[in-house]
Parts: C-alpha cells; structure tokens; sequence
C-alpha cells in the first residue's frame, strides 16, 4: 500500500500500439483541441465547447483529460496519472499505459519528475513548478448543473455573471446544517470574473489552485467542454464574510508517514471495523518514509 | 492487503486473460467466426453499425464477438475505432425513392402503387419457440429453405420492384396539399455534422436527426412509446416503412459528377401526424422521420416518434412532456455516452466519499449536541458529553491509536 508496484509488466499488452497516430488523436483533432485550449487560457474559467471524439476508454472513464493530454504531448514529455491521488488505482494505471502504448513516453510516478500529471479528483501534495501542466478529468465541467440542468440556460447565466443561484444554494446549507455542505467538486471563482468546478477534488485541494505555478486544464469528454486556469490566476472559494471557506482536517496522523497536513483515506482494516488513515497521495507518502529512512541511516551510521 | 483498490497492473492483466477465456466459453465447442455473426444474426449487426454510426458489417459484426454479444459494449468499440478514420467528404443525399425494396408496407392506405411488399419480417411469424433449430448441423434443413424462397418469392418481388416505380406515400398525399412537403429550402445552411461539432443548443432537425440516429434503441423505444400514451402532442400513422438497398453517390473532384460507390441497406420510416393548424397554416399532416442501417424497424420507428415529438415548438405546439424537450432527449439519447457514465460508478471515489464522511459525522455531532441541549438540565451532563462524543467519532473506539500499531496491523 502506497508503495510502488515495482512489477514489471508483461509485454504482450504493452506492446506499441500500431496502426495509430502518436498519441492516438489525428492532427486534425489535435489542432480543434488546441485551439479550444488556446481559448480556455485566453479566458479563464470560461467554458470552451469542443468537439470530443469517442475515445478507447469509456465517457465518464477520463475521456476529457485524455483528449487534453494527447493534444499538448510531445516525445519528450514525461506523464504522471493518478486517480484518487495514486497512482496504482486501476483506471490510472490503463490511462499511463494508453500513452505508454500510443504516444511511447516516458512515465513516472514521482510528483517531481512529470512534465505533465493527469489527474482525477486530487491535486498532488507536492507542490508543482511552472514547468508542469496539471489536467484534470471532468465529469461535469457545469458547477450550476444541479441547480440549473440546462447548458443553454446556464450559458446565460454564466454570460450576465449572474451567480445568485449558487449563493442562495450555500446559503440554505448553512440555514440547515450551519455550515456549507458542499465537500467536493467545490465551486470557485476564477480570475475574480466566471464561476467554475474545480472537478470532483476534495474541497481540501481547492486553495492549491489559487496563484498555482503550473498551468491547469480541465477536459469534460462527455460533456464536451474543456475549461483552464493558467499559471498565477486567483482562484476563490466561495463563501461568506461570516462562514469563511475552510477545508477539512483529521484528528489523526498518516499511519504510514506520520504526515499530519495531506489529505487521508479512511480505511476499515478489519472485521470490527478498525480504521486506518494514510495518505491518498501515493507518492507524498512514499517520498517522505523515503526521507525518513535515509534519516534514520544517517542517525544510525552516525 | 488493498490489491483490490489499488491492485496496479497485474491485477489488470489477469482481468484481461479471464475476459479472453470467458469470451471463448467451452473450447470443446467450435469457435465462432466473423462471418456467420455477419451473415445469422444480421439484426445485432446492423444495431451496431447505426448506433454505431459506420456502415461496416464485417466490423460490426467482429465488434459484436470481441464484446461476447453486449451490443452497447460492441457499438461502443465501433465509435471507438470510427472516430479514428479520416473525413474524405460527404456522399449525396441518399434517394430513398429508388430504394430497391425488399419490404415496404403502408398502414395508411390499403394498397399504394408500388404494392405492399411483406419481406422477411417477424411481424406474422407466431411466437413459438422452433425446437428444430435446437438441432446441431440442420444444414439439410436451412439449404432446403433457401432453395425454396428465394428463387420463386425473391424474383418475383425484384421484378416487381424493379418494374413498378415506388413513390412515397407523402408524395400522394401532397397532390391536395395535405401534407406538409419536407424540402430543402434554398437558403438553409449547409447540415451539421454531430461527429465534428459539438451539440449546442437549439439544435436544428438535421442536428436533432443525427443525434436519434445514433441514439439508443431502448431509450428512443421507450420515449416514442410515452409519446404514443399522452406524453406528448402525438398521433401517428405508419405512412411508409420501408427496407432495402440504396446506392450511395459521391461527387469526386477528378470527375466532377456524382457516382456510384456502392450501394447499402437501409430502413425508413415516416410517420404520418396530425396538425390542427395555425393561425397562419391550415390543418394538415406532419411528419416525423427515421432512419437505420441495415434492417431496423423498431429504431427507425421509435426515431420517427420521438422526431415528431422534437418537433412541438417549431409547430407551435404547448410543449408540456420530456419528450418534447430538445435538450432533454439529444443529451441522453446516447448510450457510448450513457452507459460510460453511469458505470463510472463502478471508479473508486474513496476521495470525495472520505470528504462526505468528515461531513456527515460532523453535522451529526452538531446534532446530536443540540438535541443534547435542547433536553437542557434533565439529563446528566457526563451522560450528555459521552453521548455527544460517541456521535462524533463512532469510530474512535475502534481506531489504530499511533502510527507504529496501523504499521504493525498493516504488515
């Protein structure tokens, strides 16, 4: 658990796949891709439709980050793809292996190395450079679509920046509950002008958009959208003066690393329902017992 | 411990021998080929090249076997491989009215020229189960009815078919102007192309129609059905079903003419409706309009349903029912789409189920603290601060209290 899968793979299913284009997409997709990334950066936030093509992985499967991913990779790139914040969870592992086989890069599982993280639902502990683009996979790039479930009546609303619904929305939280119960996928506004969705992330990650030095991109394939946030962009929670946005905290520690400010994974490690929390970023967790074992060396040679 | 959750790739793999051995079956019996799929179950393949939307039996037809006959599975395979393929161009619209037909039936005027022509169709066979074909090898059996069909019933309907022009049933009508005509105005815009473009809304009839085209033949199934029980303002006559081959013409550059290349077998279906008319129009009829590769009455049909439902507000018609709703239906008539979302579920979501956790225990704190004070000096207050504890943390009792003891119970 949290340790890297030092297996290697059997070559017969990790053979190059032949008969298609460099990562998969031909040009001409690429280019319309591009040209709605180009759009999404020149306005950010905004929602940019695209043509999305049915792609070798199921819609709802990250078929939108996959489609932003193929469009801006290159031969020298080198991909990450974590889904829950692993690396080892089974759609991230097919995703790696798509680009493995399509586009033959290199790919790594350490924060730090990549040049591009695809991800779903997380953004990485570590922080990330300018160097490094991050690309999220949506399901619903609408952050009014449980309120207002038609794109062509959110689009209006979006256009006259008129975001009262959500408000009255977190209002009647706080009026149930006293808090905003809102936990994930919690809607920001970017560059101080249009609403977003940060995509499922725990509310947890949402301050690590703001002022981000990577480059950030999300792809929505089913539903066709792709939105961005560029490096050193404001990025606010929504919230009121008197119940400021605040992220979630444990009472414990990662049982593995002892590191006490990442995001936990509760787990049930038994039949009396025992739990365990450690670290949903993988390769957090797995850097930092890393250090600690060097430390320990160190103090024991010493 | 967590190799399921985070099982990595061999675990991938050995999902991938078992599909490959559970997609065989019994190797003691012999495998299936391409060819019979395409050739015996000629109605799952043309599902799968119109929802699909490429016409390709063989493809469709290995679609079917590679996805063990989950035909959602194999048309999704199809679109899959379809969006790879490069645009040359597009054909010219298909003549429908030379369709060589080998069925064709009106239920909206007894006979019509170019006759009534039955087809193969289930339509008049009795439900009963034929236990004959549970026989292995009944070669004798299905050679002696191929002799016995074709060669009398078969020519006589091409002959008659290739004598008899066969004008559409609407085109009849329209001698007194009681139907409304379906022709291209000269200043419509060239059509969309649902594979290039992405749905926006309002959507034209030609977007609309792309999209049931490739729409899910239960869901429309279903909605055409709702429309014919009250959910919508709907009334239909089968004007004309038709099924056979049309050819399929090109405009090539080189030759700067339109010709032939090749020729492909369709179903059409228009549906007759009633229009009370307008301020501005008198009552007439009003079509809906469907159409399938291969033969697939069900779809084109159900398709040509849910077109006239699709089609209230242009008519002027109180739009009061889903199945009238543009954005509705277009945004989930697609079963690629459909089904991958719905079973994104099956993706861990621990993350944002983690996130709810923390919420709802602490909302249930709060609550429990309320309740506590509401019962004010009644109850003991060490009872209280235990109570409102347990609610907090039930799991608190149970947990790995350092770091070392989940190591030791990890390991």
């Amino acid at each position: 658990m949290n340790a890297r899968d030092t297996a290697a793979a059997a070559p017969e299913y990790d053979s190059a796949a032949e008969g298609y284009n460099f990562a998969y997409l031909d040009e001409q997709t690429k280019r319309m891709i591009r040209r709605a990334l180009l759009k999404a950066v020149a306005v950010p936030g905004y929602q940019v439709p695209f043509a999305a093509r049915e792609m070798p992985l199921p819609f709802g499967w990250g078929t939108g980050g996959i489609q932003v991913t193929a469009s801006i990779i290159g031969r020298d790139d080198t991909l990450k793809v974590i889904d829950q914040g692993s690396d080892e969870t089974t759609n991230a592992v097919n995703i790696r292996r798509f680009f493995a086989r399509t586009a033959g890069v290199k790919t790594t599982r350490r924060t730090v190395e990549a040049s591009i993280v695809q991800t779903r639902h997380r953004i990485p502990e570590t922080p990330l450079t300018d160097k490094q683009i991050l690309v999220y996979q949506v399901p619903n790039p609408e952050p009014l679509f449980r309120l207002e479930p038609r794109v062509a009546e959110s689009r209006k609303l979006h256009a006259l920046a008129d975001y009262g619904l959500i408000s009255v929305k977190l209002y009647e939280d706080i009026v149930h509950h006293g808090s905003i119960a809102t936990t994930y996928d919690y809607p920001v506004i970017v560059n101080n002008r249009y609403l977003a969705s940060p995509s499922p992330i725990p509310k947890y990650d949402n301050p690590k958009m703001h002022m981000n030095a990577a480059l950030q991109l999300f792809g929505a394939g089913r539903e066709r959208r792709i939105h961005a946030i560029p490096p050193y962009t404001p990025v606010r929670s929504l919230d009121f003066d008197d119940h400021p946005f605040e992220v979630q905290s444990w009472d414990h520690a990662c049982a593995l690393c002892g590191s006490t400010n990442s995001f936990l994974d509760e787990m049930i490690v038994d039949d009396s329902g025992k739990r365990m929390f450690v670290c949903s970023d993988s390769d957090y967790c797995h850097e930092r017992r890393t250090e600690q074992a060097g430390a320990n060396e160190a103090g024991e040679q010493a | 411990m967590y190799v399921a959750v985070k099982g990595g790739e061999r675990a991938i793999e050995a999902s991938w021998r078992l599909l490959d051995k559970e997609r065989r079956g019994d190797p003691r019996f012999a495998e299936l080929g391409v060819a019979q799929i395409r050739e015996q179950l000629r109605l799952a393949v043309a599902r799968v090249m119109t929802e699909g939307s490429v016409y390709d039996e063989e493809l469709a037809a290995l679609a079917i076997k590679q996805a063990a006959g989950d035909l959602v599975e194999a048309i999704f395979l199809l679109r899959a491989y379809r969006t790879t393929l490069p645009r040359f161009g597009y054909t010219e619209p298909l003549k429908t009215e030379a369709i060589h037909a080998e069925r064709r039936i009106s239920a909206t005027f007894k006979d019509v020229p170019g006759g009534q022509l039955l087809g193969p169709t289930y339509d008049y066979t009795q439900r009963l189960l034929d236990f004959a074909l549970l026989a292995d090898g009944d070669t004798a059996r299905g050679d002696a009815m191929a002799q016995a069909v074709p060669s009398t019933e078969h020519a006589a309907s091409t002959t008659q078919a290739a004598a008899e022009p066969m004008p559409r049933v609407v085109a009849l009508l329209n001698k007194e102007g009681l139907i409304e005509q379906e022709s291209i105005a000269p200043d419509a815009p060239e059509p969309g192309d649902l594979s290039r473009e992405p749905l926006a809304f309002p959507a034209s009839r030609a977007t609309r129609l792309q999209n049931l085209a490739r729409g899910d033949e239960g869901f429309l199934l279903a909605m055409g059905y709702a429309t014919q029980r009250g959910y919508a303002h709907s009334h239909p006559f089968a004007g004309e079903i038709r099924f056979g081959s049309v050819a399929v013409e090109m405009e090539l550059d080189e030759l700067g003419e339109a010709v032939e290349i090749g020729d492909i077998d369709i179903t059409e279906c228009q549906m007759i409706n009633q229009f009370a008319g307008s301020g501005e129009a008198p009552p007439s009829f009003t079509q809906g309009y469907g159409l399938a590769f291969g033969h697939c009455e069900r779809k084109a049909m159900a398709m040509a349903l849910v077109d006239r439902a699709l089609r209230a507000e242009e008519l002027g018609e109180t739009l009061r029912s889903p199945t009238q709703d543009v954005e509705f239906m277009l945004s989930h008539s697609d079963n690629v789409e459909a089904s991958g979302f719905v079973q994104h579920l099956k993706l861990p979501h621990y993350v944002d189920f983690q996130s709810e956790l923390e919420l709802v225990r602490k909302l249930r704190a709060k609550h429990a603290a309320a309740a506590t004070a509401d019962q004010g000096s009644d109850a003991p207050s060490v009872n209280a601060a235990s109570n409102s504890r347990a609610a907090a943390s039930p799991a608190d009792d149970t947990l790995a209290s350092t770091p070392q003891a989940a190591q030791e119970q990890a390991a």
